[in-house]
């Protein structure tokens, strides 16, 4: 048995493996089929600091080897959450890292300190990257200035380790990565969800009522196996890998990029009792390869030197 | 069939490999699938659904949600599996209609709230537009168990639409069939002997009606229960991700207060069964 408890900045998880936010409901959803707390964390799903309904349905279409949603952040607000969640959570014995949302700084301000004040919560994953909503995040998440700003702000009012999630959507993402290590976070999540766009051509309508949504699954896998590598090089911060895993050698791939936990969105829809297999993976993978801990595969690609013709 | 079967709903759901025992053709694009997995038949409360992976790869990738059909026994009674109607609709349920035995799948479930069915002396009445047919199998079951008198109105687009009939005839359920052709019982929808019928039944005796179709259908039997007073229970059967809860997909709007505002709940956890009464009927549009 390798040693498969991974070091987010002061955060220590029993294994890399987390539910990717909005994948997992707030938890407890999961709590009689799996035990929360032989996750690495449960992340929940975004939360403002009010409750929010989301978009009309219908919310997602499936593509090839993927999903688009938008869902369009329906959620019960930070308040409920702390009061009915969070207790289930602790009794539970999860990790909770909470995904936080805000159409303003100031917004993003008062949820985090919110969480700061809530007994049992391990981290902040900064949601700077939703494409489903109008204001606030994406835009937060697409601006270089954008990005350092609301990171520094949310510095300011909590101690509690900061992470703020990456869109994919820009030009160059590793720039992205860097404003939040300039700004104080203590790791990057990266990636959330491709702008995407699905149409039924016989009634030339779009299939989803938001028109635009965020694409998933396996399909955008070697994108975001991509990203991890550019940002491994370019920022010294722990890295959380995130982008259509559905197995340990999809998982493995992250870790060889760069990423030192990784997520589990889509994936969890189709198969709730995926996690035991992850880790059981990832363990052989280890023995196999004569690894004692999993920490010691994080950005050990090697590129071979190109021969000479 | 369940027989006086005490139901535990709730229970954690099992993701079991089932292996295809039968694939029934019904008509060119419907069929039944018969699958073992006596894990979820045990605890499958009539209502209830389970999501199927059509493909073992990653091409549909997401699982379908089922309602459950029938409670399969072997021949010395023992609950062996269960069974699904499926229609061929799209890629994963093209998929199911050409399933073979011997095939496996993966199936998740029990999941979500079942129908609750009534005691005597109320009366049950359901009402079932085309592959909405599925959950009742198990209601009547269900109902003929406790002893309640039961009438199921039926309604398709043709006589060769119409399944299962002896199945309801033998668990002593009153047959009201109704097609938009005409080609077998009475021509129209099924919303017009269920007026008719609601109309003349004496208002003493307690009603109780479940209902399970295209929306347009549910809608007006919903708004016919509540002009005669009579509890009206729908399944919902709209576009799910997860059926778990995880992902916010198959939300239904259901009114919160009585000054008109609404709040968006999901299918899979707060349904599919519901009392009509709470349902936004307006809202409630063609994305469901
Ligand atoms: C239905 C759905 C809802 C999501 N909701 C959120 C959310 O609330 N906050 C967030 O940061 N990411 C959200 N995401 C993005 C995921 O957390 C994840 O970044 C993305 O799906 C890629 O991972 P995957 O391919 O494993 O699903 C959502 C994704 C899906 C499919």
């Amino acid at each position: 048995m390798a040693d498969l408890s991974v070091r987010i900045g002061a955060l220590t998880l029993r294994n890399p493996f987390m539910s990717a936010s909005g994948c997992f409901g707030y938890g407890v959803e999961y709590a009689d089929a799996i035990d929360l707390a032989s996750l690495g964390a449960v992340v929940v799903k975004g939360l403002f600091l009010e409750p929010r309904e989301g978009h009309a349905p219908p919310r997602i279409v499936e593509t090839p080897a993927g999903m688009i949603n938008a869902i369009g952040l329906q959620g019960i607000g930070v308040r409920r959450f702390v009061a009915e969640k969070m207790p289930e959570l602790r009794r539970l014995g999860a990790t909770v890292i909470v995904n936080v949302c805000g159409t303003t700084i100031d917004e993003y301000c008062e949820v985090s300190r919110v969480l700061a004040d809530t007994e049992g919560v391990a981290a902040i994953e900064l949601n700077i990257s939703c494409p489903n909503i109008k204001e606030g995040g994406i835009q937060f998440g697409c601006s270089l200035a954008g990005t350092h700003d609301v990171v520094s702000a949310v510095r300011r009012v909590t101690t509690l380790p900061l992470f703020p999630k990456l869109t994919p959507n820009v030009t160059d993402v590793a720039s992205f990565a860097r404003a939040a290590e300039e700004a104080g976070a203590d790791a990057v999540s990266l990636v959330n969800t491709f702008l995407a766009m699905a149409i039924d051509v016989e009634t030339r309508t779009p299939m989803l009522s938001n028109v635009m949504g965020g694409l998933s699954g396996p399909a955008i896998r070697p994108i975001a196996v991509r990203m991890v590598w550019e940002c491994r090089q370019a920022v010294k911060l722990p890295i959380i890998g995130i982008g259509g895993i559905t197995s340990a050698r999809d998982a493995l791939e992250f870790f060889i990029a760069g990423a030192t936990a990784v997520q589990v969105g889509t994936a969890n829809f189709v198969d709730p009792f995926i996690w035991a297999g992850l880790t059981a993976g990832v363990d052989a993978y280890l023995d196999r390869h004569g690894l004692p801990r999993v920490a010691d595969l994080v950005g050990q690609l090697q590129i071979p030197r190109k021969a000479h013709v | 069939m369940i027989r006086g079967a005490a139901y535990t709903v709730g229970l954690m759901p099992v993701d079991v490999l089932a292996e295809v025992v039968a694939n029934t053709p019904l008509a060119p694009d419907y069929n039944v699938l018969t699958l073992a997995a006596p894990a979820i038949a045990k605890h499958a409360a009539p209502g209830q659904f389970v999501m199927i992976r059509t493909a073992a790869g990653l091409d549909p990738l997401l699982r379908r949600p089922f309602s459950i059909f029938e409670h399969v026994r072997d021949a010395d009674g023992r609950l062996v599996g269960i069974s699904i109607l499926n229609k061929r609709a799209g890629a994963g349920t093209a998929r199911l209609y050409a399933a073979r035995p011997g095939d496996r799948l993966a199936v998740l479930g029990p999941l979500g709230r079942p129908f609750v069915p009534v005691h005597p002396p109320a009366e049950a009445w359901m009402v079932a537009g085309g592959v909405g047919l599925a959950p009742f199998a198990s209601v009547a079951s269900a109902l003929a168990d406790l002893g309640t008198s039961m009438t199921l109105f039926y309604g398709a687009r043709s006589a060769r639409d119409l399944y299962y009939e002896s199945l309801f005839t033998g668990l002593g359920t009153r047959l009201v069939l109704t097609t938009e052709d005409g080609s077998r019982g009475e021509p129209g929808r099924v919303t017009g002997p269920l007026a008719r019928e609601l109309a003349a039944r004496p208002a003493d005796r307690p009603l109780t009606i479940y209902a399970c179709g295209p929306t347009p259908m549910m809608r007006a039997v919903a708004r016919l229960g509540d002009t005669a007073g009579c509890p009206v229970y729908v399944s919902l059967e709209p576009v799910m991700g997860c059926g778990m809860g995880g992902c916010y997909s198959c939300v239904v709007p259901i009114r919160h207060d009585d000054a008109g505002g609404t709040h968006l709940v999901r299918s899979c956890v707060d349904g599919p069964v519901f009392a009509a009464a709470t349902l936004d009927w307006d809202q409630l549009g063609s994305g469901h």
